[in-house]
């Protein structure tokens, strides 16, 4: 069985585990709370790996697959950081009937990633986004603030832009 | 009340019933797939949708309750659209599962192929489309789960959680989602106690026991093995069913028989473990009274409860009788006891144990469970299931078979010991022990304890023994383990003795028991049918009803382990335990 674990090693701080912990007092009493409780931790840390996840299961009470679950099931929880260079790749409508989809897969395969994770240098996170306002372009992607448009997604496109990173 | 139709027939209705509820009370019969009563109620699968005049769209009958603005209502269980739709739904699960039934352990005991051929679901390839990419987890010592027969009705969740376990649940979502463990962890490094409920509640073949029957038949054609086998108590109350038996009906005789015939050299019986083990708790009960030892003694029986103690209760573990349980005692004692006397190598011999459980097979596993550390007690463990399909491959008819005899020593058991099969067995079995070593009183001490008998979840009797009350509290079911641990953690609850059973009613409901459909068990007690058989077979033991009154425990004693409690007894039929720190 392949483990669903984050690849880039857990670097979470004291101060990090305080704020959770905080956060979890507020909540603990309280029914169904599991949720905002994802969520702040997630403003905390960033994404929620195991660690996370454990620590937030010991101390509500709460099985680990349960977590995970409401993880996995949500789209705004990730099980990633995300890299020092963001890519957003568009999947609005203009950019997929343009071909987006196989642009994130170009993107996928080269970093050898999938949608969601990071590398395991913590440089270059992938996800996909709903439409970024830029259809004249179409198809799209950002990395950080830099918008590349009118993409055809060949090889020598996609080393080009990576490598100004 | 109010006043509905169904199919054209005109009923009265309590209000709040669900629509399958009533129509069930007028005789008609509403297929589910995901519904399982008061463990799995969410209206998922969509195979008991329902039209409702007046209502645009399908109604699933298991959740949908009637209320007073429901009166007059029109429902058709048999309507052309319903039968339609339930088809359809059932191929689109076709199109994402494994359908290599031939092969499948379930074939013929499978609710998803029962649906199919009941609703004439004639193209099983009607959606030909994505399938789900999926591993075999077969990580643990006990099962197997294989996730593309899953049909992520969710029913294996719920009996989880019923379990206050949870390691297993739904992860990532849509078409993608996957029942499985966090992170996709394997099974055996979570805190799964083992207990097998989720196999039991699976409607198709997704989950099973891990299949020990190689090993079993390799040993028996092995003519330089000696193949002995003991049998649990509540085996006997559900091999039957697999032959077309009713449910609740005893089969000990022809299981006997049957296990002759596959060619076991001596067919034992844990009843004999069972009463060995009463001699033994109930001595270290009195122990721990009479010294201030620790109390309340919490019973060792159940692997699947050790399971859950060591990893959810580890303070509870002091509380725990250091026996072994029955199948342990009863292979240790062939290996040691019954191998010298019978002048045999006991790495010669082969020990099987026929069990109704599936965390049996793990319990073979436990350290210091070994006799001496030289050998396992028990080699190898299989379910009722797996028996039912050894009688069944080497063609042995059943139903036919004479009742045969179990061998002596080792082969025979108490009343007290038959019922270990049940919740409530143990205690009733102890307190029968524990009154004559306290009062003396033997010919006429009570015998029944009706009050820790049934299926509730926790009972508590007090009955004055001598010049004590005793205290006693029976759980089955981890839920229900927990409620009541809870209680006695915070002093509310003051206990001597407690029985815990991981599994809802005892063993007869066990994870390794004959597998019954929703559409029997959604109506119908297994755990008060079985139970019922075993009561009858415990009131017919013409030997005794009481442990220490078999004559092969005697004879043991007498022989062997001198007396309970005795340095020999420690050495041979006690263990310990030790807290684990699995993920929860």
């Amino acid at each position: 069985m392949a483990l669903k674990m984050c690849a880039v090693p857990f670097a979470g701080t004291a101060q990090q585990q305080k704020s959770l912990m905080d956060v979890i007092d507020k909540y603990k009493d309280v029914p169904g709370a599991l949720m905002p409780v994802l969520q702040e931790a997630q403003e905390i840390y960033g994404y929620l790996p195991i660690e996370v996840q454990s620590m937030i299961s010991d101390e509500m009470n709460v099985p680990l697959e349960k977590i995970y679950g409401i993880v996995t099931f949500y789209s705004q929880f990730s099980l990633s950081p995300k890299g020092k260079y963001k890519i957003a790749v568009c999947l609005g409508t203009a950019c997929y009937v343009k071909g987006a989809g196989d642009i994130s897969k170009k993107f996928q395969d080269k970093l050898g990633i999938k949608a969601g994770d990071v590398t395991p240098d913590g440089k270059f996170s992938i996800e996909d986004c709903r439409c970024i306002g830029a259809c004249g372009l179409a198809p799209v992607i950002m990395i950080n603030d830099d918008v590349y448009g009118r993409l055809n997604g060949t090889d020598e496109e996609v080393n080009e832009i990576l490598a100004k990173y | 009340m109010i006043n509905i139709k169904i199919n054209g027939k005109e009923c009265s209705a309590a209000e709040g019933l669900t629509i399958l509820e009533v129509a069930r009370e007028n005789g008609i019969n509403i297929p589910t797939l995901c519904w399982l009563k008061d463990i799995n109620e969410i209206g998922a699968c969509r195979i008991c949708v329902v039209e409702m005049k007046g209502w645009k769209a399908l109604v699933p009958a298991c959740v949908r309750r009637l209320s007073k603005f429901d009166e007059g209502v029109e429902i058709l269980t048999q309507s052309p659209a319903v039968l339609e739709s339930r088809k359809m739904t059932l191929q689109l699960m076709l199109s994402d599962h494994d359908k290599k039934c031939l092969s499948c352990v379930r074939s013929f005991n499978c609710e998803l192929q029962t649906l199919c051929k009941e609703l004439g679901v004639d193209n099983a390839v009607r959606f030909d489309g994505a399938v789900n990419a999926s591993e075999i987890d077969d990580s643990s010592l006990h099962m197997y789960r294989d996730n593309s027969k899953c049909i992520s009705c969710r029913r294996c969740v719920a009996a989880c959680e019923k379990q206050d376990v949870g390691v297993i649940g739904a992860n990532d979502r849509g078409f993608k989602t996957s029942i499985a463990c966090a992170f996709d962890m394997p099974l055996a490094n979570t805190s799964c106690v083992s207990c097998g409920q989720c196999i039991n509640v699976c409607p198709t073949g997704a989950l099973s026991e891990k299949d020990d029957t190689k090993e079993v038949w390799d040993a028996l054609n092995d003519p330089e093995k000696v193949v002995v086998v003991q049998t649990a108590p509540a085996v006997r109350a559900a091999l039957g069913e697999a032959f077309g038996f009713a449910m609740g009906t005893p089969v000990e005789g022809k299981m006997a028989e049957a296990l002759r015939k596959l060619g076991f050299n001596y067919v034992f019986d844990t009843n004999f473990g069972a009463d060995l083990t009463i001699m033994e708790e109930a001595n270290e009960l009195l122990e721990r009274v009479q010294n201030n030892g620790v109390l309340p003694m919490i019973t060792s029986c159940s692997p699947g409860w050790i399971r859950y103690c060591e990893a959810y209760h580890p303070e509870m573990l002091p509380n725990l009788s250091s026996c072994k349980s029955p199948q342990q005692m009863n292979g240790a004692i062939t290996k040691t006891y019954w191998a010298g006397k019978m002048n045999i190598d006991p790495a010669n011999i082969v020990s099987v144990s026929v069990m109704p459980c599936v965390a049996k097979k793990f319990e073979l596993s436990r350290r210091g469970q070994s006799g001496q550390g030289t050998f396992n007690d028990v080699d190898i463990s299989i379910t009722t299931r797996e028996l039912a399909r050894m009688i069944e491959k080497a063609g042995i008819r059943f139903v036919d078979l004479p009742d045969g005899e179990f061998d002596s020593p080792l082969g025979n058991g108490t009343g007290a010991a038959i019922i270990f099969g049940a919740t409530g067995g143990v205690m009733e079995a102890a307190l029968r022990t524990a009154v004559w070593k306290l009062t003396g009183e033997d010919v006429n001490s009570t015998i029944e304890f009706k009050e820790v008998r049934g299926v509730d979840g926790v009972k508590t009797a007090t009955y004055n023994v001598g010049n004590m009350d005793v205290t006693v509290a029976v759980a089955s079911g981890l839920g229900n383990a927990k409620a009541l641990l809870e209680k006695v953690k915070s002093g509310e609850m003051k206990v001597h003795f407690i029985e815990i059973m991981a599994c809802p009613g005892g063993c007869v409901n066990g994870g390794g028991q004959i597998i019954v459909p929703s559409s029997v068990r959604n109506f119908t007690d297994i755990r008060a049918e079985r139970a019922k058989a075993l009561y009858s077979l415990d009131e017919a033991n013409t030997v005794s009803r009481k442990s220490h009154e078999s004559p092969d425990v005697k004879q043991v004693y007498a022989e062997f382990l001198e007396k309970p409690g005795s340095h020999k007894a420690h050495e041979i039929l006690h263990t310990n335990y030790k807290a684990t720190n699995l993920r929860k």
